[in-house]
């Protein structure tokens, strides 16, 4: 973690402390007001439970050019990249992927690439319909099962270390209670008033980016549970892909597309509407790019469902597992690795509320 | 520019609470409104971008008040603060209108909260404006720009004039261009002088260019002094400002709420030449923290130090800078540039006044000196725990008292009789009720409840 943002953060938060106008927008302001010390933990655990709703920087009297120069959730945007760089593992992976919007595509591409060149190799799933004509279940499960299962070990590890360094300690019931049901339903965006947060348009409250953020987590979810479903459809019950229209597997995930989809390509628009030094300037392309990655997941494997009947299967075929490999093997050190100390951090706020 | 093109029914000066709360009612009775601000978009607001809450009465419990606070006990505790120095009957106005402002303000978008952590006190008598005042001040550009108002920023009125009784022109600068312009009607809500420094020296006398000011340095009085010296009837105390003790490195203007300090009831405060001045403990802070303002600026270079040590240091909300710390008291005065023996000396002095008894940091507990000259009449505890911490303190004034006088209907008035077109409201005639002292949240009472007469009277005006 570099000195220079622990100590601007410092001061900043310092400033706040003395002030308090910021109080009812969401969770970070009643946390600092019960922070005794700034120190290294404490500055980890704020800049995670800041939501970037960025009330607190217009209705601030104190923002460039005053002295002052408090711009509250830039330097808190700054610290949490550094916190989520920190403890990637392994941590170059963090600090490239965050940053690097070319690094994500690259491996789009590479992915995409190796698909081609699989399902071109291999003979593929004779007697099969479908994608397993060309690329065998067999084969999809020896990619995808370490691509999957990698990830959330370092998941695991990142989490580990992140909640040792905030000082986090056993977790009741209540904790877990109250910091889901902050998270699910966004509360921290919500401007304490209900009338949403300050992005796309200056001071405006809009719900925009919390009505995205819904559908993005709502669509991934259901695509989630769409091959959760089929899985144990395969295995369990001897049915394997393609699946009809009125099944399980299609009802989770076709409206699972379309709202990822749809939500990846708001959230992605309202990221070029609002004030980028509000954030963390540094990481605009690689957060972009993870937008964008979000939409061609859904995207293409809508497209494929459209279209698996014609002579496109095989390129949409690759370019969607390409993307779906590329996300995987990305959750821990990009933008979307957000949710897990966004959690973290809420369960640790959670803790110090019950105690005080 | 092409705005100054347009013919306006109304035109508003000053863009601050009591100006958007003008232009926002004169909007809504169909006039086409001018905002013309003196200061840049980002600084937008006057006084009320650094404000938290306004006072309100209330005679049930209604967010985000507590408890009732009628009109009697309302005005009484107005006549505390000002020692009668008020106008009754504008007085009551403000009063008894304030209830309706509640719903008013929310109805154009201002968004409130509970009383803030360290401001129980005020939870019954002040709503507080969710993310404070530069919120509120958003909401209201947004809803009057949602009606039709323009805003023209970095316009500086430069000139009202008046002809038989009536404004014909009002003169702006606007990008080192003058601007002529001649609406209907004119609705001036352009603060006080404070950060004129020359006019503030001349009328306090030269101490007042070592003060700081606590708000915007945009409010320079032009638009006050042009009218005035056109015979427009004043009211308030020429002379006078209202002044806190704020933080001595606080930045000359626009320090805003961050640079007070709560320290003085647990500290010793010496002046330059390291001698008390002043009963520290003589009340509670909320009740004592407007009079320092005036203390400071009668000692020597307008200085003070409060002196506290470790004992005392987590007692008081904290201050926008760290305190100057020193594990001894020599080392505290050389670090404050203070006599090392003066300090001492004072110091021990006090320590050796010092009494046996229980110490309260909430309440008045009597724990008092005995033998001084200058007694501390509460929450004396000899200075005697390092390390040691200090702030300086310097008088930062909040507004100035000098104003236009008003009617019932925000008119303002000549030697000859009310003024055809021209109303006043916020803090350029705040005069009239506040003659003296300060009541927490009572500046955007007043800004609020005359702005919408003014703006009012000002639209109904012009159809």
């Amino acid at each position: 973690m570099s000195i220079d943002t622990s100590l601007e953060a410092k001061r900043q938060i310092e400033i706040c402390n003395a002030c308090r106008y910021c109080e009812g927008y969401c969770s970070v302001f009643p946390a600092i007001n019960n922070t005794k010390v700034f120190d290294k933990p404490s500055l980890t655990f704020l800049a995670n439970l800041c939501h970037n709703c960025r009330g607190c920087y217009y209705a601030c009297q104190f923002t460039p050019p005053h002295e002052f120069a408090i711009n509250l959730p830039g330097i808190l945007a700054e610290q949490r990249q550094e916190s989520w760089q920190e403890f990637a593992w392994p941590r170059g992976f963090g600090q490239l992927f965050h940053r690097s919007g070319l690094a994500i595509s690259l491996l789009v591409v590479i992915g995409a690439a190796l698909m081609i060149w699989l399902i071109n190799l291999l003979p593929g799933q004779e007697n099969a319909e479908g994608f397993y004509r060309l690329l065998s279940h067999q084969t999809m499960v020896l990619i995808f099962i370490p691509a999957f299962l990698l990830p959330i070990f370092a998941l695991v590890k990142s989490t580990r270390d992140f909640w040792a360094s905030i000082n986090g300690s056993a977790l009741q019931v209540t904790h877990i209670k109250d910091a889901l049901t902050t998270a699910l339903s966004l509360k921290n965006l919500s401007g304490g008033h209900g009338e949403g947060c300050n992005f796309e348009d200056e001071d405006r409250f809009s719900l925009a980016r919390t009505h995205a953020h819904h559908a993005v987590f709502i669509g991934f979810s259901l695509c989630f549970l769409s091959t959760s479903v089929a899985t144990i459809l395969h295995y369990f019950f001897n049915n394997p892909a393609p699946y009809d229209l009125i099944s399980l597997p299609k009802l989770f995930g076709i409206p699972g597309g379309i709202l990822l989809s749809v939500g990846s390509a708001y959230l992605a628009y309202l990221k070029t509407k609002a004030d980028p030094e509000l954030s963390s300037p540094k990481v605009w392309g690689g957060e972009m790019a993870f937008i964008v990655l979000l939409f061609l997941v859904s995207t293409s494997g809508l497209f494929l469902y459209i279209l698996g009947g014609t002579s496109w299967l095989a390129e949409l075929l690759a370019f969607h597992l390409g993307c779906v490999l590329a996300l995987f093997l990305l959750t821990p050190y990009t933008k979307m690795v957000h949710g897990i100390y966004r959690v973290a951090a809420l369960l640790r706020d959670a803790q110090l509320k019950s105690r005080t | 520019m092409d705005l100054f093109e347009k013919d306006f029914d109304v035109i508003v000066i000053g863009g601050g609470n009591a100006g958007l709360c003008a232009a926002i009612s004169a909007a809504e009775q169909g006039a086409q409104v001018l905002i013309l601000e003196s200061a840049p978009k980002i600084y937008r607001g006057g006084n009320s971008r650094h404000t938290r809450n306004f006072r309100c009465m209330h005679r049930t419990e209604k967010f985000p008040l507590t408890g009732r606070y009628d009109e009697e006990e309302y005005f009484q505790d107005l006549i505390k603060v000002t020692g009668g120095k008020t106008d009754e009957t504008l007085a009551r106005l403000v009063i008894g209108q304030s209830e309706d402002c509640l719903d008013w303000m929310v109805e154009h978008g201002v968004r409130f909260q509970p009383s803030l952590s360290g401001t129980l006190s005020l939870s019954r008598t002040n709503a507080f404006f969710l993310g404070g005042g530069k919120a509120l001040v958003n909401a209201y550009y947004r809803t009057a720009e949602a009606l039709g108002v323009e805003v023209s920023y970095d316009t500086e009125v430069t000139d009202v004039k008046l002809e038989d009784n009536r404004v014909t022109e009002v003169c702006c600068r606007y990008q080192e261009r003058e601007y002529r312009l001649t609406p209907k009607a004119v609705v001036v809500a352009s603060g006080g002088f404070q950060s004129d420094i020359d006019w503030l020296a001349d009328a306090w006398g030269p101490a007042a260019r070592n003060f700081l000011i606590r708000g915007t340095p945009y409010n320079r009085g032009v638009v006050l002094k042009s009218l005035l010296d056109q015979d427009v009837l004043s009211v308030g105390d020429p002379t006078q400002c209202h002044a806190v003790a704020i933080d001595g490195r606080a930045p000359k203007y626009d320090g805003g709420i961050v640079t007070r300090l709560d320290c003085v009831p647990f500290s010793v405060v010496v002046n330059r030449d390291c001698e008390r001045f002043y009963d520290e403990g003589e009340d509670v802070w909320p009740k004592r923290y407007a009079i320092w303002g005036r203390l400071v600026a009668a000692q020597p270079d307008q200085i003070g130090f409060s002196i506290i040590d470790s004992k005392s240091i987590d007692l008081f909300m904290p201050s926008v800078f760290p305190p100057i710390k020193a594990d001894t008291l020599d080392e505290l005065a050389k670090a404050l540039e203070l006599s090392q023996d003066g300090l001492k000396s004072t110091i021990e002095k006090f320590n050796q006044a010092c009494t046996e008894g229980t110490f309260f940091p909430t309440e008045l507990d009597g724990l008092s000196t005995r033998g001084l000259e200058i007694e501390k009449t509460n929450w004396a505890r000899p200075i005697d725990t390092p390390p040691y911490y200090a702030y300086s303190l310097k008088p930062g004034v909040t507004f100035t008292y000098l104003g236009f006088k008003v009617d019932k209907n925000a008119r303002v008035y000549s030697q000859k009789g009310p003024i055809d077109n021209l109303w006043a409201a916020g803090e350029t005639m705040a005069g009239s009720i506040l003659g003296q002292g300060y009541l927490a949240g009572f500046g955007m009472t007043i800004g609020t409840v005359f702005g919408r007469l003014a703006g009012g009277e000002a639209g109904s005006h012009v159809h």
